[in-house]
C-alpha cells in the first residue's frame, strides 16, 4: 500500500507500470485518475488546500479499510495539493485484487470516501474571481451504500 | 490548545492557526467563546451546519469533549478526489 500527498505533477501511466509488480496472486488492476476540469472555459487555477498530518492519516485509514474488505493485493493513492492547471491530474487510485469485482468495488469505495472524508478543499480561480467548491449532498449520500 | 482553520474559515477569521487558552468542556463551548470574542469569528461560525471539526486530526462533532485534546481544527465539508 502506498499513499502519496504531493504538490508535484505525476504521470499516471508511469505510476501504473510499477503498480502491483511481482504479485502473482493479482488477477485484476483498476485505476482511476481525477483531472482538473474547466467546464466554463475560464478556469485559470484549481487551488487545493489540505490539512497536513490529518490528510495522510485519513487516507491511510480509508485505504486500510479497502485493503482488508476486498483482500487487495496492492493499493495506491496519490493526491495533489497546491495550484493545478486545467487538464492536470489531481489524484489517482489504483487497486489490485484477485478478481475484477473486488478491484472495481474497492476503487469506487476509495473514491467515495476520498471525496468527503479526506481533508482537501478545492478553490476555483477564474479570470473574474475565486470561489470555493461546495461539497455536494450526493457525495455524502454515496457513503451510505458502503 | 492549538486551533486550526482551513479554507473559507481560515479566510474569514484571517489566520490559519492560533493557540487558545480555554476551559471549554466541549467543541460547542469553544465555538461560543470564539464567537463572543470578535465579529470575524461570529461571521465564520454563523452557520455551524456548514462547519466540520476534527480533534487531534480525527473527524469529530460539536458535542465532543475537549478533555485532553491538543489540536482542534475547523473546516468546511471536504472536497477531495
Amino acid at each position: 500500500m502506498e499513499i502519496r500527498v504531493t504538490s508535484d505533477l505525476f504521470d499516471p501511466s508511469a505510476e501504473l507500470s510499477g503498480f502491483a509488480k511481482g504479485r502473482m496472486d493479482t488477477g485484476a488492476v483498476v485505476t482511476f485518475t481525477g483531472v482538473v476540469r474547466d467546464t466554463a472555459g475560464d478556469l485559470k487555477t484549481m487551488r487545493i488546500e489540505h490539512y497536513p498530518g490529518m490528510t495522510e492519516k485519513a487516507i491511510a485509514k480509508i485505504a486500510g479499510e479497502a485493503q482488508t474488505r476486498w483482500s487487495l493485493t496492492d493499493c495506491l493513492v496519490i493526491h495533489r495539493y497546491g495550484d493545478l492547471a486545467p487538464g492536470e491530474a489531481i489524484m489517482m487510485v489504483a487497486t489490485a485484487a484477485g478478481h475484477r469485482a473486488e478491484a472495481f468495488e474497492a476503487a469506487e469505495f476509495l473514491m467515495d470516501y476520498l471525496k468527503s472524508r479526506a481533508p482537501f478543499w478545492k478553490k476555483e480561480i477564474t479570470e473574474t474571481g475565486a470561489e470555493w467548491v461546495a461539497a455536494k449532498d450526493d457525495d455524502e449520500d454515496a457513503l451510505s451504500r458502503w | 490548545m492549538d486551533v486550526l482553520y482551513f479554507a473559507w474559515l481560515r479566510e474569514r477569521i484571517g489566520i490559519p492557526k492560533e493557540t487558545v487558552e480555554t476551559d471549554a468542556a466541549t467543541v460547542s463551548e469553544l465555538v461560543a467563546e470564539l464567537v463572543a470574542r470578535e465579529e470575524r469569528y461570529a461571521t465564520a461560525f454563523a452557520d455551524t451546519s456548514a462547519v466540520r471539526v476534527a480533534l487531534d486530526q480525527e473527524l469529530s462533532d460539536f458535542d465532543a469533549a475537549l478533555d485532553g485534546v491538543r489540536e482542534v481544527a475547523f473546516f468546511p465539508p471536504m472536497t477531495g478526489g
